[in-house]
């Protein structure tokens, strides 16, 4: 046994010594790879932490929206419809709901503004979200001009900067009061942007939601478990952006990996062929080109990883930012919180170290097994 | 003591290229002393060489060394006894260039296994009986041709075999070296290893080191 | 030192690493719910259904409220022309 051991770290040593000899590729070898494994660990630890982020934030969302459809586009709501749903047993709470977007110019971004349901800011005041002060460079006492339908201008005074801590749901947000809200979009009172209800019971909200399309023909219910099957289907690996980030990187790999496995040059043929003149048989050989390839891949995928994970919640992922930013003015900014998974990360060990060992081992078999006498010619 | 019966080797059997290289050779090898091989090339001398020295095998024939049949063993014991019993010089010495001089001597032991420090000593020994001590750590492409040979020859004896071949020795040395290889070799002998040799050049076949000459023609022995 | 001590060193040295990672990483999971309660009191309190992630068009700022017609409200044949439209998909519901 102890041989055994000491025979894999003589392999290794020559391995070492035998990667050293190309320094230049081998370390770009190593690079590439490790590449690879960074972009592929940061788009799985971001997405994952997104997608459960998403979950726990969005389980607090209405457990049904009812939106208006006017010829199959979502219309404004009477407050009246809220009393037809009294009949209606389960549902706990229900109200109307205001929001709308206003595009600004100044700065090219998109607001969402908001009537809270429950202590409304001062009318002539707003709460704003902390990246929309930011970029505005809004503080507290300061005044926020808007643009309404009909050319006026409204002027605002933030009364306050609402939590970083909430800035990936409030990024974007303008909280005001019903009156201010009603004036600015000349939207007339009694009507709502969608109802929210809420159901104590989740086995319930499926029945409530069919005995909503019968009362309200002319409705639409969005139900929560339809909230996070969207976000789910953004963060999944199989759909979304993660989908669209991974490809390119899967397909760098795979011509990575195709490049090692299309076979050995002459000289390393040559090596091998002595190897065996001096006495290692073909276990040793194969046992050396395996080393080769666990070296490197191990190495590749630790660092990768590593830096792969303080890229992400060490510096907010600060290479995806830009790609989710898109066109957008406002992105807020957020840490993802730690969090791991761990069959996601064996499944990336398993599919980066894998094929590249087996791309290393598999083109020297026949080297391998070849008798060594053509080094005496 | 080395024993041939009826070996011959014939490369890309059955192809329109077939190629006897070795016809029926019969040769009983006597332990402790130095043969030599003499012929022209494409006399089969080389084939003959690889075939006793467990690099190839014969396509017919066998092969006994000390009354052991070692010309049907399967891949992995045939390695470890082409690592224990052969220690092979090849013509164009072979060694892996970017590597030191000691790691190329210490190499064929890597299978062994043995504890670091014995390899280490085993190896650092040989290089001092060979003079070569001081340039342990220098990488193989720097040496000089005479220092080349040298090291190919402690690698050839890192596993202490008993028998060492060596092919056409002399092809890259001058005069003065190759009568230092003879001295070499008679030392050696002297030690106990059985030593076969290949060569065509005159220095070494009419040697007094030599103990014994074969004649090859056509992959055949002539007497 | 051998090349494989020294390798030794630092595969032992990543793998240590790499264990510390797994380990915060496992303890992060616990303490998620914890570190969003603020922002779920304020997403219940606001009825709040979307996050803010992709701010750049109305389909994509509240992707679980877009109805049939919102990804085409520039124009019918409108192809696809905010970056971030591709990377949010259809909501399931329109799809069915």
């Amino acid at each position: 046994m102890k041989r055994i051991l000491r025979t894999q770290q003589y392999l290794i040593d020559y391995t070492l010594s035998s990667l050293g000899r190309r320094r230049g590729k081998n370390f770009g070898l190593l690079l590439v790879y490790t590449l690879i494994v960074f972009f592929l660990a940061s788009v799985m630890l971001f997405a994952q932490s997104l997608k459960r982020e998403a979950e726990i934030i969005l389980r607090n969302a209405p457990e049904i929206v009812l939106q208006r459809l006017i010829a199959g586009r979502h219309g404004l709501i009477p407050g009246t419809y809220l009393q037809k749903l009294d009949p209606l047993p389960g549902v706990a709470e229900k109200r109307g709901r205001l929001w709308g977007y206003y595009y600004d110019p100044a700065i090219k971004a998109n607001y969402t503004l908001m009537v809270p349901g429950a202590d409304p800011p001062a009318c002539g005041k707003i709460r704003v979200g902390a990246t929309l002060a930011r970029v505005r460079g809004l503080q507290p006492g300061f005044f926020l001009n808007l643009r309404s339908a009909d050319g006026g201008i409204f002027s605002l005074q933030v009364a306050e900067v609402l939590a970083a801590q909430s800035e990936l749901v409030s990024a974007d947000l303008i909280l005001l009061c019903e009156a201010d809200f009603r004036s600015f979009f000349h939207i007339p009172d009694g009507m709502y942007t969608d109802l929210i209800l809420r159901v104590r019971n989740p086995s319930e909200i499926v029945n409530v939601a069919r005995k909503l399309t019968v009362l309200l023909p002319d409705t639409r219910p969005i139900l929560r478990d339809e909230i996070l099957r969207t976000y789910d289907a953004i963060f999944n690996w199989r759909q979304g952006m993660v989908l669209v980030l991974m490809t390119g990187s899967v397909l760098a790999f795979v011509i990575f990996a195709w490049d090692k496995a299309s076979g050995l040059s002459a000289a390393e043929r040559r090596e091998i062929g002595i190897l065996k003149a001096v006495g290692w048989e073909t276990a040793d050989i194969l046992r050396m080109k395996f080393w080769e390839g666990a070296i490197v891949s191990l190495t590749s995928f630790f660092l990768g990883y590593l830096l792969a994970y303080v890229h992400i919640f060490y510096t907010s992922a600060m290479l995806f930012a830009p790609v989710l930013k898109g066109w957008a003015v406002l992105y807020p900014h957020f840490r993802p919180i730690p969090q791991v998974d761990g069959f996601q990360v064996a499944t990336l060990f398993f599919f980066t170290v894998f094929p590249y060992t087996v791309a290393t081992i598999i083109p020297s078999w026949r080297a391998a097994i070849t008798d060594p006498d053509m080094v005496m010619r | 003591m080395i024993e041939l019966i009826d070996v011959t080797k014939i490369f890309n059997q059955g192809a329109v290229n077939e190629f006897r290289a070795v016809r029926g050779v019969s040769l009983r090898l006597a332990t402790g002393r130095v043969t030599c091989l003499q012929g022209p090339s494409g006399s089969g001398k080389t084939t003959l060489l690889s075939i006793i020295g467990c690099l190839s095998r014969p396509t017919s024939g066998r092969i006994l060394v000390n009354g052991e049949r070692i010309s049907g063993l399967p891949e992995r014991f045939l390695a470890e006894v082409r690592r224990r019993t052969f220690g092979f010089v090849f013509q164009r010495f072979n060694l892996i260039k970017g590597l030191t001089v000691l790691e190329n001597v210490v190499l064929p032991a890597y299978p062994a296994g043995l504890p670091y420090k014995t390899l280490i000593d085993a190896g650092e020994r040989l290089l001092r009986q060979f003079d070569l001590i001081s340039k342990k750590r220098l990488r193989v492409e720097f040496l000089s041709g005479g220092e080349a040979q040298r090291v190919a020859i402690c690698r050839a004896l890192i596993n202490d075999p008993a028998i060492l071949i060596a092919d056409e020795p002399t092809a890259n040395l001058d005069s003065h070296l190759s009568a230092e290889l003879m001295v070499l070799i008679a030392g050696l002998q002297r030690a106990g290893k059985t030593i076969l040799i290949s060569s065509h050049d005159p220095l070494v076949v009419e040697s007094s080191v030599v103990d014994r000459v074969i004649t090859m023609r056509d992959g055949t022995i002539v007497e | 030192m051998r090349a494989s001590s020294l390798f030794f060193t630092l595969i032992l040295a990543l793998t240590g690493l790499f264990l510390v990672s797994l380990y915060h990483g496992f303890s992060g999971n616990y303490q998620l719910e914890g570190k969003l309660a603020a922002t779920c009191t304020f997403t219940r309190e606001l009825g709040i259904t979307d996050l803010a992630l992709f701010t750049e068009a109305r389909y994509t700022r509240h992707p679980s409220q877009a109805d049939l017609h919102a990804a085409f409200q520039d124009h019918p044949l409108a192809l696809e022309h905010f970056p971030t439209g591709s990377l949010v998909p259809v909501p399931n519901r329109l799809r069915q």
